[in-house]
């Protein structure tokens, strides 16, 4: 039971860290707080839903939520957000109001049903480990997890785009001095933060399932992790997860009246001591 | 002041005379507006004085009406005993939030206050043997003499004009002076030897007493507190009150709650889609109107009239 119990919390830190590492990107470099990004993380589940109803490809509907919600990140960024640039609080505000609209909208289109994204049949059932067994599915979305993080380490570490990422998280001012369109940076960002909040949409809305009120949950458990994780950090933001994940997971178990208490109690703790969080630094 | 009192007096004798203008319904949504400027103005007194913007205080107002129903309706105490006991529970649990977030500023602010208030929330939905859970607690609390809603009209209005005359007195203070100082400079009042953290602190708790002392009155006005009493959605609403009223003006609050309060009549009145237009006007306050309508017209009678003193 509890090797049960402790791959929920990894595959839950998994979904986790799809959408939180989204977040973290646009925290880190833009300093916007998205509270858009649990909005922007349930309609792409949303149209991942539609489109591998329609098409019968799980692949598909994927694709295409992380297309169509970075599309809408592309649109928030450059039709609303440029109207408060420089303004920490101003922009948290406006994604908050961005949120709300977002999630009537949904509302509307999808009404308040639960809906769960029909899974391919290779990815159905229980996958036997040792003495165990535990659904495929899930293990899926670990493994989406890791080549993920692969993917961002090796996107932030060897590209170019990663190195001006990394320097406008460090000191945005002396990049933009540099002579780099930071702009455009800052969209290519935005854009691909949207997109892993789109792509977990689609996992998350397989095995959480889609249902109003998600994209509050999701945003909450995603700003625990960037909380205890620090800004703009990839490292930060795994680990995060598979904190946040644990505790979600065997707070649920042990205390399930108190689940919320469980993961905010050390949160809260952690940023008595260490403000920016266990990865973050001083700008 | 003198220059004020007529325009003061006019609000004051428009206010008294609202159960006489507008009876029945518009009465009661009228005490609804001075108890949510009241919330509105407690966020103020951080967001525009200390410079910290909260969006845990919905749930501070929301423990006061979960702890005056509880008392009344389930040990049985007197109203009054729960309004004591609802004050007493939001100011510990405001100096459990401040604890934790006077360290922070900025967005890391917000976002801890939001984090706490979460926490709350999560608390209330599952600790259902407490809070009853989804379906809340419910029940008549109000003191019987002011069970009409007349009476209970000038109850709140006295009960919030003591608290903004308190709140007023409180950011006007020498004390309210290094607040603000605070929101200046904060490197700048460590040296000039302040203790921030202990200021904040105290800037904290005295904001969230207030609304604590809002959640009481909105516990007598409702006589239901369910999770939905301490959301995410309280506090954002009444954040949006502030902004649109404008931010570190404290009569703004007043002017935003009466804004939203009839705009939510308005738009539920035609269609369900509340939450859109309460998204819209967040978007459109934060774009073109961000130091909010008190803030404005504050601008506008500054540059025709330049021997206003700077407020």
């Amino acid at each position: 039971m509890l090797a049960f119990n402790a791959l929920n919390g990894v595959t839950f830190a998994a979904l986790l860290f799809v959408v939180a590492s989204g977040f973290t990107l646009i925290f880190g470099l833009m300093r916007i707080v998205n509270l858009a990004h649990g909005a922007l993380y349930l309609v792409g589940g949303y149209i991942g839903l539609t489109v591998a109803t329609k098409t019968g490809s799980f692949l598909a509907g994927a694709a295409t939520a992380a297309v169509a919600i970075a599309m809408v990140g592309f649109l928030i960024d450059t039709s609303l957000l440029r109207f408060v640039k420089g303004y920490e609080l101003r922009q948290v505000l406006l994604a908050l109001g961005v949120a709300l609209v977002l999630n009537d909208l949904a509302l509307i289109v999808w009404g308040g049903d639960t809906f769960t994204v029909p899974v391919p049949g290779a990815l159905q059932g229980p996958l036997r480990l040792g003495a165990i067994a535990y659904p495929r599915y899930r293990l899926f979305v670990l493994a989406v997890a890791v080549v993920l993080f692969a993917g961002l380490w090796f996107l932030l570490h060897r590209t170019r785009l990663g190195a001006l990422i990394r320097a406008g998280v460090d000191d945005l001012e002396m990049v933009d001095a540099m002579g780099v369109d930071i702009k455009r940076v800052f969209i290519y960002t935005f854009m691909l933060g949207s997109a892993l909040a789109g792509l977990g949409g689609t996992l998350g809305g397989a095995f959480l399932s889609l249902y109003p009120s998600a994209d509050v949950e999701i945003l909450v458990f995603s700003l625990a992790v960037v909380i205890i994780g620090g800004r703009g950090s990839l490292v930060g933001a795994g680990v995060g997860s598979l904190l946040v994940g644990m505790l979600a997971t065997f707070g649920q178990v042990w205390f399930p009246e108190l689940a919320y208490f469980v993961i905010f109690g050390p949160m809260a703790v952690l940023l008595a001591f260490r403000p920016l969080g266990l990865f973050g630094r001083a700008t | 002041m003198s220059r004020n009192a007529v325009p003061f007096a006019v609000v004051a004798a428009a206010l008294c005379a609202v159960p006489f203008a507008a009876p029945g319904y518009k009465t009661s949504l009228a005490t609804e507006m001075l108890i949510f400027a009241a919330l509105a103005m407690s966020i103020d007194v951080l967001a525009g004085y200390a410079g910290r913007t909260s969006l845990g205080h919905g749930a501070i107002f929301g423990i006061a009406t979960y702890v005056v129903l509880y008392t009344v309706t389930v040990a049985g105490g007197h109203p009054w005993m729960g309004a004591l006991l609802g004050l007493c529970a939001a100011t510990v649990a405001a100096v459990v939030f401040a604890l934790l977030a006077i360290r922070t500023s900025g967005v890391y602010f917000l976002l801890i206050t939001l984090a706490l208030g979460m926490i709350v929330w999560g608390i209330c939905l599952r600790w259902t043997s407490v809070t009853g859970g989804e379906n809340g607690l419910r029940g008549s609390v109000r003191p019987s003499l002011l069970a009409g809603p007349v009476p209970f009209y000038y109850f709140v209005l006295a009960a919030t004009a003591l608290m903004s005359y308190a709140m007023w007195r409180f950011v006007h203070s020498p004390f309210g002076l290094t607040l603000r100082g605070i929101r200046g400079s904060e490197s700048r009042m460590r040296t000039l030897g302040y203790d921030v953290s202990l200021h904040l602190f105290i800037g904290f708790v005295v904001s969230g007493f207030f609304a604590g002392a809002a959640g009481v009155l909105y516990a007598f006005f409702n006589s239901f507190a369910s999770p939905a009493t301490v959301a995410l959605a309280q506090s954002v609403a009444a954040l949006l009150m502030v902004l649109v009223g404008g931010v570190g003006t404290l009569v703004g609050s007043f002017v935003g709650s009466v804004a939203i309060i009839s705009l939510e009549n308005f738009v539920s009145f035609h269609t369900e889609r509340w939450p859109m237009v309460l998204g819209l006007v967040f978007i459109a306050t934060m774009i073109f109107a961000p130091e909010g309508l008190v803030g404005r017209a504050r601008l506008m009678l500054a540059r025709y009239s330049p021997q206003v003193r700077k407020p």
